[in-house]
C-alpha cells in the first residue's frame, strides 16, 4: 500500500508539476520579470514619465528557469503525496481520473484559494509581514481549508456544512500578517495581473494534478 | 467459530495500517511542502524564489 502510494504520487507529481512548470513560465514568469524591473529600481513606478508597458524583459534564463522547473516538480510530488494519501482512504468509485479534477479542485481551494483571500499571490518587492508569521498563518489557513474540503465531500449535513463554512472564514475573521506600511514599488496593474495568473494557473495545476494522481493511483492498483 | 473472528479482525487491522499508511504520506507531503517552498535558508529560497512567488507562498 505505502509503495503504491509513493510511486503514483511521485509519478502524478513529476508529470503534473512538470506541466504546470511549462503554464508558469509562459504565463507567470513573464509579469513576475517585469515586477522585478522596478524592485531593482530600473524602472520607477511614481514622480517621473509614464513607464512603457512592455518594456524589455530578460531573455530565457537556463539555470533559473530549470531550478524553477525542477521545485515545481517537487512541490506538485508533495501535494501529490497528500492528495494520493487522501484518495487511498476513499470508495474506489470516487478515484477516477474525472472525479480527480473535482478533488483538485478542492485541492486549489485549499491550498491556493484560501489563503490568497487574505495573503495574496506576491509579485516580487510587495511589502508584507514578517515570513514567517505570514507561513504559520499560511499553514493554519491550507490545514483548515483542507478540513472543510472533506468535510463537504464526506460528512455532508447540516452541521458539517456549518463546521467547513465557519473553517474557510475563521483565518480571514482573524485576519492574516500584514505590512505596518506598503511600499511596494510594482504597479498595481502588474500586481493584480500577477495574482490573477497565480491563481489561474494555479487552478489548472490542481486540476491536472488531481487528474493524474487518480489515473496513476487506479494504474498502480492493476499492477499490484 | 474462531475463523469468523478471525475474518472480521482482519480488515480492521489492515484498515488501520492503511490508515496509518496515507497518514504517514500526509506528513511526508507536507515536509517536501515545507522544504520547497518555505525554508528560509539562502541556497533553498534563492533556487525555489520563482515557484514559491508564482505558487502563491509567502516569499522574503
Amino acid at each position: 500500500m505505502f509503495s503504491r502510494l509513493v510511486t503514483s504520487a511521485v509519478f502524478a507529481g513529476a508529470v503534473a508539476g512538470l506541466l504546470v512548470a511549462l503554464l508558469q513560465l509562459v504565463f507567470v514568469q513573464p509579469v513576475l520579470l517585469h515586477a522585478e524591473l522596478y524592485e531593482t529600481g530600473q524602472l520607477v513606478h511614481f514622480g517621473g514619465l509614464p513607464n512603457t508597458a512592455t518594456p524589455e524583459l530578460p531573455g530565457f534564463d537556463l539555470m533559473r528557469n530549470g531550478l524553477s522547473v525542477l521545485f515545481t516538480m517537487m512541490v506538485y510530488c508533495g501535494y501529490a503525496l497528500i492528495l494520493v494519501a487522501v484518495m487511498s482512504t476513499a470508495d474506489d468509485a470516487l478515484v477516477t481520473p474525472r472525479m480527480g479534477m473535482i478533488w483538485g479542485l478542492a485541492g486549489f481551494v485549499a491550498a491556493q484559494l484560501a489563503p490568497a483571500m487574505s495573503l495574496p499571490p506576491e509579485v516580487p518587492g510587495v511589502a508584507a509581514a514578517d515570513v514567517q508569521l505570514r507561513q504559520f498563518w499560511w499553514f493554519a489557513t491550507v490545514a483548515m481549508a483542507a478540513g472543510a474540503m472533506w468535510i463537504l465531500a464526506f460528512r455532508f449535513n447540516m452541521y458539517g456544512i456549518a463546521a467547513a463554512a465557519l473553517l474557510l472564514m475563521l483565518p480571514h475573521i482573524i485576519g492574516a500578517p500584514q505590512p505596518d506600511a506598503f511600499a511596494g514599488p510594482v504597479p498595481t496593474e502588474l500586481g493584480a495581473l500577477f495574482a490573477a495568473r497565480s491563481l489561474g494557473i494555479g487552478l489548472a495545476a490542481w486540476i491536472i494534478l488531481g487528474a493524474f494522481c487518480a489515473y496513476f493511483w487506479n494504474k498502480e492498483g492493476e499492477a499490484a | 467459530m474462531n475463523t469468523n473472528v478471525k475474518a472480521i479482525a482482519a480488515p480492521q487491522t489492515s484498515e488501520r495500517s492503511n490508515l496509518l499508511t496515507a497518514a504517514f504520506a500526509v506528513l511526508m507531503g507536507v515536509g517536501i511542502i515545507f522544504v520547497t517552498g518555505h525554508v528560509q535558508a539562502a541556497a533553498l529560497h534563492d533556487a525555489a524564489h520563482d515557484v514559491r512567488h508564482a505558487t502563491g507562498f509567502p516569499c522574503h
